[in-house]
């Protein structure tokens, strides 16, 4: 590589007080990549993504974005450094319609002084637009965003990433709440994204999602880096193994061989 | 329809999509958080007008207008903080507060009154942005912060009153310099056609008209939609929340000066202890008019009907010639049935998307 990373941190460390919630923690983020945080519940992928977002700050090691050192102090510093995030609450607004969703917090203007309004008709149709480009062609900008499915939720708010120019997208756990028809659309939106020469930072604790579009993989385990790797250099099998713990793999390799009966999830 | 409301109309053409059905300005219009207290001022209107015979008569026309306009100057800000996910239980006394203020720094520095209203605008500006510094810094309930105002500004009112003139009213400003200029503005009335109109009602026009404006087309009125919707996801996406909340509790403060003014512009003198319970019939006209109590949904010209539903009862009841210790029955059952009503209106829109 010789352009900077986009992001990358380097032996990060985040302290909630006498809690160690992330030791050591180091990962690349590249365009045109996407780079998948694996870990189980409690793993530190939370704080991790908190500190990507600035929502929190670290508290040791290095933290730099596009080779420059960076502290962020709140979301917009990171939106404007040109790192986006989509939650797993999605960061929508439910009762509010998808339009206003869409550009919520970077409403355009039009008009000047007293008459500064916003330009209702350019938000709509750009929110149309992106959301066809996307591939996903709403039946009504103006419906409330919260009867869309979850799936069409994430959607949009990758749509609305990509639209305001992200360089970095961080999606917490993308596929978590969705069935399997569904995650698999959200995944082609994230390899779409990636397509788009945006650096992907993907959150998930299903490492089948995570092989089947990730570049890099870095394994989270009670808050320190318990392995990182590189696509190539590593199968299903260890990344699960990894994820898992050798220990607990043979109990998870029969709950996996038996949810992936029907309902269960792609087993890739 | 949609929460936020925009006017239909504004549709792109030639956007035809085959799993749209047509929607039908009928269904359109069931989608607007006003629906619901439009067709329950239709209800009491007609009921009066039936009841009470003087009902319909030109003057009889102003004074529940004017009526109206009181409560709905000051329900116009109190549904947009509404509408951010707030209320503000000291708004009715902070009108009074407004009043003495103005009154008293013009009586005692015996100084051309527009001292006093203007002096009295700071005030009560620095008193909305106390509510809303203390309710975004200590993230308390804005029930518990607003509640301690109320009773400051209770106890302050009187305290301060019965401090500076002796007694629990102010003296009159009437034969000060100012005077005539400022009850021009604030509490005049011209006739047009048979009807009197008091200077409030245009107010009122005034600001409802300024409020949907901000609501709808402008960047804060979004930002007040999704702090009072989602402030996680608000916060989440850069919107200045703390700012957005700030700015709501100072559009409270603004439309208390005004009531304010009107309270001693027409009455010269201003009773400390008036207010008291009037936050409670502004928080009404607001859920009247279709705010979700919650947060997140409502408008501007709901809370003007509210305000004209409140103010046809508390006049109708009077025209027909009924004992008005029934008002505040009526309100009450009003409140109820306005609620259900919305609740069911807004159910049915949403499930015939």
């Amino acid at each position: 590589m010789t352009e900077p990373a986009l992001i990358e941190l380097d032996e990060v460390s985040k302290y909630y007080g006498n809690i160690r919630a992330l030791e050591g923690v180091s990962l690349e983020v590249h365009a045109g990549e996407i780079t998948c945080v694996l870990g189980d519940n409690g793993a530190g992928k939370s704080t991790l993504i908190k500190i990507i977002a600035g929502l929190h700050q670290h508290d040791a090691g290095s933290f730099s974005i596009e080779g420059e050192p960076a502290r962020l102090a709140k979301p917009r510093d990171a939106l404007d450094r040109g790192i986006a995030t989509v939650y797993q609450d999605l960061a929508v607004v439910p009762l509010m319609p998808v339009w206003r969703n869409f550009f919520l917090g970077s409403e355009p203007t039009k008009g000047v002084g007293p008459f500064k309004r916003l330009d209702v008709q350019l938000m709509r149709e750009t929110t149309r637009t992106e959301l066809l480009r996307m591939g996903i062609d709403l039946r009504d900008v103006d419906q409330p965003i919260g009867t869309l499915s979850g799936g069409e939720r994430q959607c949009v708010a990758i749509a609305r990433a990509v639209h305001f120019g992200a360089k970095v997208l961080v999606l917490d756990e993308p596929t978590a709440a969705l069935g399997v028809k569904q995650s698999g659309v959200v995944l082609k939106y994230v390899a779409a994204a990636r397509d788009a020469g945006l650096g992907v930072v993907l959150i998930t604790h299903n490492p089948h999602h995570a092989f089947l579009v990730g570049d890099r993989f870095v394994l989270l385990k009670r808050g320190r880096m318990s392995g990182s790797h590189t696509k190539g250099s590593v199968t299903l099998d260890e990344l699960t193994r990894q994820m898992a713990g050798g220990s607990e793999l043979d109990d998870l390799r029969h709950e996996l061989e038996r949810a992936s009966g029907p309902g269960g999830d792609d087993p890739a | 329809m949609s929460a936020a409301a925009p006017p239909a109309g504004t549709r792109d053409p030639g956007a035809g999509d085959e799993r749209l059905l047509r929607t039908s300005p009928l269904r359109r219009l069931m989608g607007r958080p006003e629906l619901g207290s439009v067709v329950g001022a239709v209800a009491v209107f007609l009921f009066f007008a039936i009841v009470a015979d003087s009902f319909l008569r030109a003057a009889s026309l102003s004074t529940v207008l004017y009526a109206a306009s009181t409560i709905g100057i000051m329900a116009v800000p109190v549904a947009l903080l509404m509408i951010g996910g707030e209320f503000d239980l000291s708004a009715g006394v902070m009108v009074t507060s407004s009043a003495l203020v103005s009154s008293m720094v013009s009586y005692q520095l015996t100084a051309n009154v527009w001292v006093g209203v203007l002096v009295s605008l700071l005030v009560t500006l620095a008193i909305g942005v106390f509510n809303g510094v203390l309710l975004t810094r200590t993230k308390l309930p804005s029930f518990i912060i607003t509640l301690g105002t109320f009773l400051m500004l209770t106890g302050l009112n009187l305290g301060f009153t019965k401090l500076i003139s002796g007694t629990v009213s102010t003296k009159s400003i009437a034969d000060m310099e100012g005077f005539s200029s400022a009850k021009a503005l604030f509490a005049s009335e011209f006739t047009l056609g048979d009807v009197t109109i008091k200077v409030t009602i245009l107010w009122w026009i005034g600001l409802v008209a300024l409020a949907t404006w901000i609501l709808l087309r402008t960047r804060f009125g979004n930002w007040i939609f999704s702090v009072g919707g989602g402030p996680d996801a608000a916060r989440a996406v850069g919107v200045p929340v703390v700012r957005t909340r700030i700015g709501l509790y100072m559009g409270v403060a603004f439309a208390a000066w005004i009531s304010g003014q009107h309270l001693l512009f027409s009455f010269d003198v201003v009773q400390s202890g008036e207010g008291v319970g009037n936050e409670l019939i502004y928080i009404i006209a607001a859920v009247i008019g279709g705010c979700l109590i919650t947060g997140g949904y409502g408008s501007a010209i709901g809370s003007a009907v509210g305000a004209l539903i409140f103010g046809m009862t508390s006049k109708g009841i009077v025209y027909a010639e009924w004992n008005p210790d029934w008002f505040k029955f009526f309100l009450g059952a009003m409140l109820l049935l306005a609620t259900l009503l919305n609740a069911w209106v807004r159910k049915r829109a949403e499930a015939t998307r």
